[in-house]
Formats: structure tokens, sequence, C-alpha cells
């Protein structure tokens, strides 16, 4: 366990080193994302490993302890926000009304665009099995 | 030790709000999986409420229950990270997704950041509240980041973003099935790009291919949104 924890601090730690060394506008936390995508894959070209000695890997059980429970990280930041509601003031219901319309509308383009060139791709590329 | 000699050491340690925190969260995980998992009854926003309930009911300021708090807040860089694992995991069908998910992420950012500054602007919503609307389906830190360079409101963009993960994480599964949409890298690629993590953490819970594409998808929405919204405030 204690490795996996390791592993995901040391990306964190490099990706953040590079944002800001570099001031770039991704944060450091997705450069560690890729960086250890990137280490997984030179790793199983280096030793080979199947799907189910990941899980069982202390990466893997950190990894889906983290995630299995992600929600829970953002009720600090949730509860911050409550101490600023006062902020949205006057302009609560037209703030309101701009989140839920443009979520629904960020919503289904997203997913409506996701799917018509999946569509358009597999008629030039089929046997698509997903 | 008197009741309130206790409370003063209680109040000084960061180990109550961490405790609070915890408790909150797993009564909140509680009735959302006593109702099956049903998007109305978001864990997050349940927890929320129970703390902020408890810190106004005690009197206790916010910069004291992050003392505590702080811990599991610390968790998201790492839980960031972590999201590699499921990447690596599913990459074979992140690869035959490559163009799809760039056609979405294209249209989707734009859409994200002009309907809502666009309901607001209509509603009659002042250009400094804009500027702190525009990235609001964007992770946090980055939202903020954006929103301050603009000259916007830091802590109202915060709220904006949380206030946003919370109704696409509600909103995203009746309106998928409503639809019968089964592509599940699609439904979740749409949560991540509208949602950022916490639509992520919604998509995990349905799915684990869901929650995979909502995680490239927050990801990639982020560097997107921290370009385009300051290009678009210097064309308005």
């Amino acid at each position: 366990m204690i490795n996996g924890l390791l592993l995901l601090f040391a990306c964190q730690l490099v990706g953040e080193i590079a944002a800001r060394g570099f001031s770039l506008p991704v944060p450091g936390p997705v450069l560690g994302l890729l960086l250890l995508v990137a280490g997984l894959v030179a790793w199983n070209r280096a030793r080979p490993f199947d799907d189910a000695a990941l899980q069982a890997s202390g990466l893997g059980r950190v990894a889906s302890g983290l995630l299995g429970s992600l929600a829970l990280l953002f009720v600090p930041a949730g509860v911050g926000v409550t101490q600023h509601l006062g902020l949205v003031g006057e302009h609560g219901p037209a703030l309101g009304l701009a989140l839920v319309g443009s979520t629904l509308a960020t919503l289904l383009v997203t997913v409506g665009v996701f799917l018509a060139v999946k569509r358009l791709a597999g008629r030039v590329e089929p046997g698509d099995p997903s | 030790m008197t009741a309130s000699t206790l409370w003063v050491y209680l109040a000084a340690t960061p180990l109550l709000w961490l405790t609070v925190t915890l408790a909150a969260w797993l009564v909140a995980d509680g009735l959302a999986k006593a109702s099956g998992r049903h998007a109305l009854v978001n864990p997050v926003l349940i927890a929320v409420v129970l703390v902020a309930l408890l810190l106004h009911a005690t009197g206790t300021d916010y910069p004291t229950y992050f003392e505590g708090a702080q811990f599991v807040h610390f968790l998201l860089g790492p839980a960031t990270v972590a999201l590699g694992v499921p990447l690596y995991r599913n990459l074979a069908q992140v690869r035959r997704n490559l163009l799809p998910m760039a056609a979405a992420l294209a249209v989707g950012s734009v859409v994200a950041v002009v309907s809502a500054v666009g309901i607001a602007a209509a509603l009659g919503v002042p250009r400094a509240v804009l500027v702190s609307l525009a990235p609001k389906s964007v992770t946090a830190g980055i939202a903020m980041g954006v929103s301050e360079a603009l000259g916007g409101v830091p802590s109202l963009t915060a709220a904006l973003v949380i206030a946003t993960g919370i109704i696409g994480a509600v909103m995203v599964t009746p309106l998928m099935n409503a639809l019968r949409i089964r592509d599940y890298a699609a439904r979740g690629f749409a949560v991540g790009l509208a949602s950022h993590g916490i639509g992520t953490a919604r998509a995990f819970t349905v799915d684990p291919v869901a929650g995979t594409f909502a995680g490239i998808a927050m990801g990639l929405n982020a560097v997107v949104t921290a370009v385009i919204v300051p290009l678009m405030a210097s064309l308005v």
C-alpha cells in the first residue's frame, strides 16, 4: 500500500514541479497522471504484467481506494462554498438558471458529438466491437 | 476537565473536524446507498449540508474547520494521479475513441463556457460576475486561476464550480437513461467535461468505463478551458 501511495505522491510532485517550473496551463496532478500512465506503459514493456497483477498491486489497491471515495474529497471545498453563498447575492436566480441550463446543454452537446463522430468513424473503419 | 475546557482542547486540534468530515460522509454515503445510488441523493451535497449546519450550530469558522478537513482535501491531488490506473487499464478503448473524444472536447468546452455566460448575460448579470462564471465546468484550482487573471472573484468561482459539479452529477444519469444512451464512454466523457471531479466521482459509481472517460474529459477540459476563456474574454 505504501509503495502505491509513494508512487502517486512522487508522480504528483514531479508534475507540480514541471507545471510550476515551465508555467504550464496544465495542473500538476494532471501531469502526474500522464507520467503514471507513461510509467505503466514502459514498465509493462520491460517486465510484462497482466491486469489482475496491476489490480492486486499496492498501486492498484491505493488507486481503487481513492477513486472509490473520490466524492468524499470534495466535501471540504463544498463546505467552503457554503461560507461564500452571500457572494452569489442578487444574481442568485440568474446564476442558478445559467448553471442548470449550461450543464444540461454541455451534457447534451458533448454526448451527441461523441456518438455522432463515433458512428461516422465506425463507417470508415468498421469492426469496432465497442 | 469541564465541558468548556474539553471544547477548547477539541477546537484546537484538527482531529475533531477531520472526524466530523468522515462521519458526515459515511452518513451521506449510507443514505445514497440506501436510495440505490439514486442520482438525486447526492452524497457530496448531503455531507456538505450536514457539516455546514454543524459549523453554524457550534459557531466554528471555516479556517478552523479546514485545519482538520485539509487532510481530506489534500488527497484530491493524489486521487487525480490515481485516475492514471483506470486510464491505463482501458487504454485500448481510449485509443479507439480518440476521434470522438477530440470532437466532443472541441465542441463541449466551448458550449460549457458560451451557454453559461450567454444565459447569465441575457439575465443582466454584470461582467465581473460573468468572468467568475465562465470557467465553472473545470476543476476548482484551474477555474479560480482563470477567473482571477481576468478580474473575477475566485471564491465566487469556487462556489459556482462546486454547484456545477453537483448539478451535473445529479442530472447525468436520469438524462442519459431518458435518451437511452448506453455507451458508457460517451456518457462518462460528457459528465467529466461538464462537471469535472464531482461528475467523475458520480461516473465511477455508475460504471468504471464511464469513470475512466470522465477523468480524461476532466483533465482535457481543464487545459482547453484555461486557454479558451482568456481568449474569448479578449474578444468580447
